[in-house]
């Protein structure tokens, strides 16, 4: 088995960290461009009952201090924010009629 | 019919008589020839805006801007006396770009004690003083005190570094403001320093995206899905409840129900678990509104869009807000900066706040840039150039005359004498 990435509580979505925990906004914005709507439909299935929960978690920690496995699972909820907007709002990867736009988040808080 | 009173004059365009009510021309926003008279009407003689205080905190902390529609590069840098300057980014010996790392036409931003030209070694102080030449004896009676860097105007207000081309603006900062801008002083800027800042390169004419932020006629056509499709009004309209306009500059304040007070359908799934969304955080920390922030009284008020001439939005939400640049490239391309502002969180649940907010604003963002594309194409086809606008569009009517005007008045100035005037 691979390593344990998530906290124990969190064990079963482990399956997504390969693919989502990712630190920045550019690297989400570029995996949901380039996934599928059913592989992001999985994702957010699975997440969605422990959404809550997850937040949860990761608020019992000071912003400064997050240990990594809580910082994973944090990662996890940026993509959950991320994957909701194609899952809930658009039903598409792309918001409708984007076209060929494009808009980098050059700055962002961390974590 | 219309939910919020309209001026005595019957609507808020006649309110403003000089604007008319006929059909507006975009030629300004397709012609090469117009773009030139505006980067030196409008360009090289307004205040703009480049950057915050927060930005260069310490003494020696210094960012260069390129501003193309200026054909400029400009050093701002704190200085020993802690205040802020701003320069030409150009060597007094031979031109050299002075401040750069990898790539000339790169930003930087940094911290030094001093800047050293990478061609001769030409050393200058942070107030631009000239304080290093080497091999001084080989020139021929140099006084170094006639070579400092160029200054660029630069002040400050509310902690928004502005700066200015023209050698001797004909306003200062504040009076170019006028009481309408000015009467955000107080609100906490300096206290919403966590910021997510965006940039894009757009393929349109930089007031043609600036218009899609200064009315809100199309958001129930082009952002649908801003209301969950449970709940969505196929019919819906969009009427905001005051307009402001004081000199070159533009308001609108919209009312409302907050999101979040209405009943749940009226939210996404994602917006229910964060508390937030679309409309930002649905708690922000107490933060002080000045009654400038709201001069139509509205109640409940919803957000005011500040549109400070020429190329400055500041749109307040209550406890954050988030400001847009366009910055003209070409007649038919301009660089798009953004960023939301908020209290830094002080836990990691706010942050996530902060977060969902960040990620709405782009996706619905990229809708109104996605339209661009095809509008700047369209209007340079030339087909058609009357174009009517309605009284919910007074602020695009708006942006579009001061322009003219200012391009206009430019070359007046510049006509024989006993032709203008």
């Amino acid at each position: 088995m691979s390593i344990k990435r998530l906290p124990s509580a969190f064990a079963e979505l482990e399956r997504f960290t390969e693919q989502w925990c990712l630190p920045t906004e550019a690297e989400r914005w570029n995996m949901r461009m380039a996934t599928s709507m059913l592989t992001m439909r999985e994702f957010y299935e699975a997440f969605s009952p422990r959404l809550e929960e997850a937040i949860d978690y990761c608020d019992k920690f000071p912003l400064d201090d997050v240990p990594d496995d809580a910082l994973n699972l944090l990662h996890l909820i940026y993509s959950m924010v991320m994957v909701s907007m194609a899952v809930e709002i658009f039903g598409q990867p792309l918001p409708t009629d984007a076209a060929d736009a494009v808009m980098d988040r050059v700055g962002e808080p961390v974590p | 019919m219309s939910r919020w009173p309209k001026p005595a004059e019957g609507s808020w365009t006649q309110h403003y008589p000089e604007l008319g009510t006929g059909p507006v021309s975009f030629r300004d926003s397709t012609s090469p020839e117009f773009y030139e008279l505006e980067r030196e009407a409008v360009f090289k003689r307004a205040w703009l805006n480049v950057g915050r205080v927060e930005d260069i905190p310490r003494v020696g902390s210094y960012f260069t801007k390129e501003i193309d529609a200026a054909r400029a590069s400009v050093i701002v840098v704190k200085g020993k006396d802690e205040k802020i300057r701003a320069f030409h980014n150009v060597c007094r010996h031979r031109g050299n770009k002075l401040v750069w790392n990898d790539f000339p036409n790169e930003e930087v931003k940094g911290a030094c004690r001093q800047f050293t030209c990478k061609y001769h070694a030409w050393r200058y102080g942070l107030d631009g003083a000239l304080n290093f030449v080497q091999q001084a004896d080989e020139f021929f009676d140099l006084d170094k005190t006639q070579y400092g860097l160029t200054p660029v105007q630069c002040d400050i207000w509310n902690g928004f570094i502005f700066i200015n081309f023209d050698p001797e603006p004909r306003q200062s900062l504040r009076e170019f403001l006028g009481p309408m801008v000015t009467g955000l002083d107080g609100y906490p800027f300096e206290k919403l320093t966590e910021r997510y800042d965006f940039i894009a390169h757009n393929n349109s004419n930089w007031k043609i995206f600036a218009d899609a932020f200064q009315e809100y006629y199309h958001v129930p056509s082009l952002h649908p899905q801003q209301v969950p499709t449970a709940v969505r009004q196929p019919n819906a309209g969009f009427e905001c409840a005051h307009f402001q306009i004081d000199g070159p500059h533009r308001l609108v304040s919209t009312a409302g129900e907050r999101r979040w007070l209405k009943p749940p359908e009226f939210m996404y799934p994602i917006e229910r678990v964060t508390h937030s969304g679309l409309v930002g955080p649905w708690r922000t920390p107490e933060t002080y509104l000045p009654p400038g922030l709201n001069p139509g009284g509205i109640e409940p008020w919803g957000i005011s869009n500040f549109q400070i001439f020429p190329n400055l939005e500041i749109l307040i939400y209550g406890g954050w807000y988030l400001l847009y640049r366009y910055w003209p490239t070409s007649h038919n391309t301009h660089k798009f900066e953004a960023y939301t502002a908020f209290h830094p969180a002080r836990t990691v649940r706010e942050r996530i706040e902060h977060e969902v907010a960040a990620v709405v604003l782009k996706e619905f963002a990229l809708q109104d840039a996605g339209m661009l594309g095809g509008t700047q194409a369209a209007l340079e086809t030339g087909v058609v150039d009357d174009f009517p606008l309605n009284d919910q569009e007074i602020l695009v009517r708006h942006l579009h005359k001061v322009v003219v005007d200012w391009v206009d008045e430019y070359q007046e100035e510049r006509s024989p004498v006993g032709v203008a005037r």
